[in-house]
């Protein structure tokens, strides 16, 4: 994509990054013609009415109708633009195209824990492959933290209690900035790191390399048995909890009436707030897990979820994930 | 003091005793108790600000601890906002003029008026206890739940603060429209008003409306700090980003708060000193009050990475930009204005003139903000401290400047030395450029607000950024020697040392306790410049 590049702008290493940057010049020019022009009008006027003598009475003038509705639409016309354009590139940035690969990623106080699908681990660094679309599904252990990759020109809050995502595309290789946007405490602008784009093979290679850790379905089936989930959340008869296979995406009775989508904000609610929503047809008694299981743990225990099939009630890690309404 | 001074009864010598000033309930002795007051924090504000920007010279953080510089820019930032610029225009020129631009004798609850000065210094006092004890580093912003949980700085004595001279802020803007309304001279009906009359009653209506949801907001962070009842703390069942909203929906309109009144300042300025009518009475009038109304509808524009809703984002997004057009019609006003007028260009004036350059960056950047897919990328970084530094200083501090200087010879009875006046004038409006331009490449490029440390690449537009604010330093501290100098060896002023038109010149200078012997009637539009002045 050949779009102009700024001075004073970081690098263009996303798709979207270009777009903005247009967006940008756009509003320079529109705000360096209307600051010339208001400029030049007082500094003419300024000095075309200096006062001559100490009696010198101006006659009033009242104003002019005509004038305020021309200084009033065309700067609401241009304004629309802004408005339509802008928000055209916010969708953009919101809606993360299907085959995005999902990154898990955990803020701390002052520390981006990271987690690829493969189940290569990292701190501070990202590592992704060059040309693929990545979606990041983040949140906090503590406080609010903001992901920000200037060259990527995209920046979301980082929530705790709750999922936020992102996604970009990058265009380039190489290492760019990862900031912290949110003030989160004393090492606020320690909690800085790194972004590495690489070609699809290295980055193949890179997820072989490290210690061997199983993909993240994998440790979330091992936590989901390990914390005894199964005994409840199975497929046969007289089960105390929901079948869980097929549930992620679909929508899930309650027993107050309502119906709710079950995403990866609703399963993580029902891990730690068991009560909230309880499914119709069955009674309130999971004990919660809060404290219990890390974000991180979570995360995967929700993959695990994603990948059960209906059918079968039987882990499929190898099965496309249900797709998320975004 | 000379002897013949003394024979002319005012307000300023009307009793000398401790008692008369701190129980007096007449608005000038008020504004007088506010102007000190504000003017103190003024300078401790000022001051976090030189050491946040020597901090910045070199990217490593090695003037003060990260923890100390987090306190330095929360101190900053509540000072600034709480006890300087949102009392600033209203409480210091607001209470000395408004009963006397209406042809009153003074507000309409004299008592409530004093309350509010004491509420604003019961503020302070918590505030500067908590700066004291240990400070605080929450950010002004107070986000949660940092601020109710993790955070171990003396975040409730701030909060307290902020929650008490917020009373100071619903008080006066109560005591504003009540007087406004049945106040007024006989004839001074409301399209007489001056436009410093107009701008001062939008904002008292969201210093009204608005400021009690701050007061709320507060509160429950005191609840879940020291009770630990779960609203914003996700681990105690709570929601972090419902502090967001309620935050701004105060924060935002406080803004208005701000910047209205110093807009009322420059109208003033504009018509006196181009002896011109204000063009465009009603609109600029009438803009006022629409920016009041469309500002409480735009806090959602400081949330649009906060995890809120996309078709939220386009609500608030399209609002905002509907509230930069009364700004607009404001701006071409006030250049209209100009346009075959008498113009002089004594200190309020550049003032004035220097308000409409930086009021016009910081408004056109505002649209990078409002501007949804840019916003992204620029929000939390210092373009976001660039954009309300130039409208909170380049607007609200160049009114409030422009307006003392205006009616200092009113309040003080003396008049200011005009060479030093305009230098520093000229000297603030190329020091605020120099400090806070850079810091919008700054942000452009990438780096993020609140950073103690920072990469190397960005340490030349830090450099520049902080000469800038030492060239501004000098520029705030000119003004505050020959003011105080002017006290005493100024020259004596007039009752009308401009010749503008408006109540408040026909009367002595410093006027006297009841304002008017008499009370006028008013059988003129405001600005009427084309008939004869008043003599002063």
């Amino acid at each position: 994509m050949n779009l102009p590049t700024v001075p004073f702008s970081p690098v263009q290493a996303s798709t979207l990054a270009g777009q903005v940057d247009l967006l940008y010049l756009y509003l320079i020019a529109v705000s360096v013609f209307f600051t010339c022009v208001i400029f030049a009008t007082v500094l003419f006027f300024t000095l075309k009415y200096k006062r001559r003598s100490e009696t010198e009475r101006p006659e009033a003038i009242h104003g002019n109708l005509l004038l305020e509705i021309t200084w009033s639409a065309i700067p609401l016309a241009i304004a629309m633009t802004m408005f339509t354009w802008g928000s055209i590139l916010y969708f953009k940035g919101w809606r993360a195209p299907q085959n995005a690969e999902e990154i898990f990623v955990v803020g701390k106080q002052w520390m981006w824990k990271i987690q690829h699908p493969e189940g290569r681990r990292e701190i501070n660094e990202l590592h992704v492959p060059v040309d693929h679309p990545i979606r990041l599904k983040m949140t906090s252990e503590d406080v609010i933290h903001s992901f920000f990759v200037p060259a990527f020109r995209v920046k979301m809050d980082v929530v705790p209690g709750r999922y936020t995502s992102l996604w970009f595309q990058p265009t380039k290789t190489g290492r760019y900035h990862l900031f912290c946007a949110e003030y989160c405490g004393t090492k606020h602008s320690g909690m800085i790191g790194w972004v590495t784009v690489m070609p699809e093979e290295e980055y193949q290679q890179w997820l072989e390399t490290g210690t061997a850790i199983a993909p993240v379905t994998v440790s979330g089936k091992e936590l989901f048995q390990k914390n005894r989930c199964n005994t409840c959340h199975h497929a046969e008869s007289g089960a105390l909890g929901p079948d869980l296979a097929g549930v992620f995406g679909n929508p899930v009775q309650l027993a107050d009436g309502r119906t709710v989508t079950a995403d990866e904000n609703y399963i993580r609610e029902s891990i730690v707030k068991p009560n909230a929503k309880i499914v119709a047809g069955y009674t309130p008694m999971m004990p919660t897990f809060q404290g219990q299981l890390g974000e991180e743990e979570i995360l995967q225990i929700i993959s695990y979820l994603k990948s059960l099939k209906a059918e079968t009630g039987t882990p499929e890690t190898a099965a496309p994930p249900a797709s998320p309404a975004a | 003091m000379s002897t013949l001074v003394k024979k002319i009864k005012h307000y300023l010598n009307a009793s000398y005793e401790l008692r008369s000033w701190f129980g007096t309930v007449d608005h000038k002795r008020i504004a007088i108790l506010y102007l000190i007051s504000v003017t103190l924090f003024f300078f401790v504000g000022g001051f976090f600000a030189v050491m946040i920007r020597l901090e910045l010279l070199t990217p490593a953080g090695d003037l003060v601890s990260s923890e100390t510089y987090n306190k330095l820019f929360t101190m900053h930032g509540i000072i600034m906002i709480f006890f300087f610029l949102i009392p600033a225009v209203p409480a210091v020129l607001g209470n000395f003029l408004i009963p006397i631009m209406i042809g009153a004798r003074d507000m309409a609850f004299p008592r409530l008026n004093l309350a509010s000065w004491y509420c604003y210094i019961g503020g302070a006092l918590f505030a500067t206890a908590a700066m004291v004890t240990g400070g605080v580093d929450t950010g002004w912003t107070f986000y949660t739940p940092y601020s109710s949980t993790y955070s171990n700085g003396a975040v409730v004595l701030t909060a307290l603060g902020a929650f008490v001279a917020g009373f100071s802020s619903i008080l006066t803007g109560l005591n504003f429209i009540v007087t406004i309304h049945k106040m007024r001279a006989p004839g001074m009906t409301w399209f007489r008003l001056p436009l410093f009359i107009w701008s001062n009653y939008a904002a008292s209506i969201i210093m009204v409306l608005a400021t009690p949801v701050l007061g709320a907001a507060i509160f429950l962070v005191f609840l879940e700090r020291a009770f630990h009842i779960g609203i914003f703390d996700p681990n105690l069942g709570g929601d972090p980003v419902l502090f967001q909203h309620l935050f701004w929906f105060y924060s935002h309109p406080a803004v208005y708060i701000m910047i209205l009144p110093s807009m009322g300042v420059m109208s003033e300025l504009v018509a006196a000193f181009s002896r011109k009518r204000v063009f465009g009475y009603d609109f600029v009038a009438g803009s006022s009050l629409a920016i009041a109304v469309l500002g409480f509808l735009v806090w959602g524009h400081h949330m649009f990475v906060s995890s809120q809703s996309m078709y939220a984002g386009f609500v608030f997004s399209f609002l905002s930009f509907l509230v930069a057009i009364p700004s607009a019609i404001k701006v071409f006003n006030w250049t209209a204005t100009l346009y075959k007028g008498s113009i002089s260009l004594q200190t309020p004036m550049l003032y004035a003139l220097g308000f409409i350059g930086l009021f016009t960056i910081g408004g056109l950047t505002g649209l990078f903000l409002a501007s949804l897919g840019l916003d992204v990328h620029v929000h939390d970084t210092y373009f976001i401290v660039a954009h309300f530094h130039y409208i909170m200083v380049g607007g609200v501090v160049m009114g409030y400047l422009g307006g003392l200087h205006y009616w200092w010879p009113k309040m003080t009875g003396r008049l200011y030395p005009e060479f030093w006046a305009r230098i520093s004038a000229l000297n603030i409006f190329i020091g605020f450029n120099l400090t806070f331009f850079p810091q919008f490449l700054l942000g452009y490029m990438g780096m993020p607000r609140r950073y103690h440390a920072y990469p190397e690449e960005f340490q030349v537009l830090n450099v520049m950024s902080t000469a800038g604010a030492s060239v501004l330093a000098v520029g705030y501290l000119i003004p505050m020697i020959y003011m105080l100098w002017s006290l005493k060896y100024g020259k004596k002023a007039p009752a009308n040392p401009w010749n503008a038109k408006g109540l408040e010149w026909t009367i002595p200078s410093p006027p006297p306790v009841h304002n008017f012997d008499e009370i006028p009637v008013v059988t003129e539009e405001a600005y009427a410049y084309a008939e004869a002045p008043h003599r002063g």
